[in-house]
């Protein structure tokens, strides 16, 4: 475990981060875990160091994508081999942490999938429709069935933590969909695991139709441009 | 064309090139912004000055009536010039970004240093 960090994304969470960092270290007490306070407004920072995580605080809100990207050149800088990331919201359970790590053995990015057969989280009409459009996509691409790919709850092998610090897209939608076509266009390999997720403490899914339809469009064009862009993008070890 | 829309034209362009010139001279424009406005500049130049060179340019690519190749090329450049922005607002957002991840990390490690330095001491 302690070549593994745990790297928590959290915008204007003070309510959830501390029980969820506390819960990290219950249930894998040699974890390490770095808070990312990306620019909240709120307390999230002190609550998740009074909870024993270290934080950094960017100086201002660069979504998920960037907080993400900042665990990773960290985990990098400091000799870390692995990273897992976690929502700060407390949607996963850290007890399925293992079954990710021992997936990364033969892996360099295994996600935890939502519809893998446990739990009983479930996304229901267009929205549903949407995200299996992007799963078979993504699936042909990595060459690997994935079910969940806009899933948030992640593991990182040492190839992918080396390429995210560099190539961790920014924007919407990229952190997730587009992380993955990198990863396989770089030729990582890409597993899913299955593992239970938890309802959020707030906020309901969406199943309007129009946002469905509009989150689709984004999706297709993330997914396009990733497609599309000049492979160099994502060489590793060059900065632009 | 009147004398007064002869004189008119020709002021207007080298208006714009001693305002184009001046912001480079004080360093207030950066050459790669420039070079647009400068060109614009030049163009309206020798249009004001020999109005004939417009009239054979515009028959060069078909164009009926001249004046229609001056809107063109004006909102061609303005266009060029907005894409030239719009890119460079991208690096210098991804450059930001950079900037903000690095001073969260640096922030984080030089905390780590003096609560360290700090044990030291005690």
């Amino acid at each position: 475990m302690t070549d593994t960090l745990i790297v928590m994304p959290a915008f204007n969470e003070e309510a959830s981060v501390g029980d969820v960092v506390r819960e990290v270290f219950e249930k894998l007490p040699n974890a390490h875990v770095l808070v990312v306070d990306d620019g909240s407004s709120d307390a999230t920072t002190q609550a998740a160091q009074d909870a024993g995580a270290k934080v950094a605080t960017l100086p201002f809100n660069l979504g998920v994508g960037g907080a993400m990207r900042t665990g990773f050149r960290y985990a990098l800088e400091c000799g870390y081999h692995n990273v897992i990331q976690i929502d700060a919201d407390g949607q996963h359970d850290p007890a399925s942490v293992p079954d990710l790590l021992r997936e990364l053995a033969s892996a360099d990015l295994v996600l935890g999938a939502r519809f893998a057969g446990h739990g009983d989280y479930e996304v229901r009409g267009p929205r549903r429709w949407a995200m299996r459009v992007l799963a078979g996509i993504l699936s042909r691409t990595s060459g690997t069935l994935l079910t969940d790919t806009t899933s948030g709850f992640r593991a990182s092998g040492p190839r992918a933590v080396a390429l995210f610090a560099e190539h961790y897209p920014a924007e919407y939608l990229g952190d997730t969909i587009e992380a993955l076509v990198i990863a396989s266009r770089s030729g990582l390999v890409v597993r899913q695991v299955p593992v239970v997720m938890r309802v959020r403490a707030g906020g309901v899914p969406s199943h309007n139709p129009f946002k469905s339809a509009a989150y689709l469009g984004r999706a297709s064009l993330a997914l396009l441009f990733a497609y599309i862009r000049p492979k160099s993008t994502y060489l590793v070890g060059k900065r632009a | 064309m009147t004398l007064s829309s002869y004189i008119f034209g020709v002021v207007s362009a080298v208006l714009v090139l001693i305002v184009v010139i001046e912001l480079l001279r004080r360093r207030h424009l950066r050459e790669r912004h420039a070079i647009w406005w400068f060109i614009a500049g030049l163009f309206a130049l020798v249009a004001g000055l020999f109005p004939t060179t417009l009239a054979w340019a515009a028959s060069l690519v078909g164009i009926e009536v001249p004046i229609n190749l001056i809107f063109f090329a004006s909102i061609a450049i303005l266009f060029l010039v907005c894409l030239q922005h719009s890119s460079e607002l991208t690096q210098l957002e991804a450059k930001t970004r950079t900037l903000a991840e690095r001073v969260a990390i640096l922030e984080l490690q030089v905390k780590g240093q003096d609560a360290r330095s700090g044990d030291d001491e005690r």
